[in-house]
């Protein structure tokens, strides 16, 4: 398998486990959870803007497929951003680059 | 784990914040140095998957999930200051785009999730891997270790910063953050080790890159 295939088969993978988050657990995570559990849950403050609030993109009425929608363009925009910084960081080198 | 605004005080935001800043600073230095051609799509799947499987929440016991951390992986396949790198990504974007963690908590998630989880697992497997001799099987069994003991790890200092700010007394929230996390760090660890493993016998050159 070429290199080149690996990571695009790798990508994928990542995209199809975005496809699957809707069958992820609704239960409250660790952290919540003792919130709960120990009665400080109610300090945490609300978000001062919401963008694609709970991976859960706005507007759109199915919520399995808001909720795969703001899987995909999170995990590509992962990939783009550690891709361009670590492409940035390594740029910026002021000697000779090496392997 | 993702504290949200308003379960920590200022003074451990302000700290935490200073900490956090430090080591991505420092982490940004040392990758300049040592980044190669090969780490640049490695360090861009690696944010991809862990975001993607943090979506995946599983269950625990009592009511209660949880979802990979993600930074023993890094720390075993790159190092622990790229696990600072792509913790810091990953959990900036979830709290600017995706309102999973608090603005002013980034600090404390960073260190907890990057700084804390990623350099307990690396040295966890690197001395596990020391004692136990170079074969994939102890590399599996350090690495399930390391990623276990990376989100008790992990767990425990997000407790020590909830004491610290007032919000739940240390003996309330110690044992209780330990307790759940001792069972969410299994599925990391089942998690790490399905991956290293895959990454072993499909791309074992991935495992000799240099580790920053």
């Amino acid at each position: 398998m070429s290199n080149k295939k690996w990571w695009l088969i790798a990508l994928a993978f990542c995209l199809l486990l975005a496809t699957i988050s809707p069958l992820a657990s609704s239960s409250p995570d660790g952290l919540e959870k003792v919130a709960e559990d120990k009665g400080f849950i109610e300090t945490a403050g609300e978000a001062p803007f919401e963008i694609i609030a709970d991976y859960v993109f706005p507007g759109i009425e199915n919520e399995a497929v808001a909720t795969i929608l703001a899987g995909w363009i999170g995990t590509l925009l992962l990939f783009a951003i550690a891709y361009g910084l670590t492409w940035l960081i390594r740029s910026r080198r002021g000697g000779v680059a090496t392997q | 784990m993702h504290i949200p605004d308003g379960f920590l005080n200022t003074a451990t935001v302000v700290t935490t914040g200073v900490v956090s800043a430090g080591g991505v600073a420092n982490a940004v230095r040392i990758a300049n140095k040592k980044l190669g051609e090969k780490h640049i799509p490695m360090m861009g799947i690696l944010a991809a998957f862990i975001f993607a499987a943090q979506m995946l929440n599983f269950p625990v016991a009592g009511g209660t999930s949880g979802h990979v951390i993600g930074a023993a992986l890094v720390a075993i396949l790159l190092g622990p200051w790229a696990a600072v790198i792509i913790m810091s990504v990953v959990l900036i974007a979830q709290s600017l785009i995706f309102q999973d963690g608090g603005l002013l908590a980034l600090g404390a998630n960073i260190f907890n999730m990057g700084v804390v989880a990623g350099f307990s697992a690396y040295y966890i497997y690197r001395i596990m891997g020391s004692l136990l001799g170079d074969s994939n099987r102890s590399r599996l069994v350090a690495g399930f270790v390391a990623a276990w003991a990376s989100v008790l790890l992990a767990s425990i200092a997000c407790a020590i910063e909830l004491a610290v700010s007032g919000t739940s007394p240390l003996s309330v929230v110690l044992p209780a953050m330990a307790g759940v996390h001792a069972l969410i760090g299994i599925g990391e660890g089942l998690i790490t080790v399905a991956v290293v493993s895959v990454v072993l016998s499909t791309r074992a050159d991935l495992l000799k890159l240099q580790r920053i």
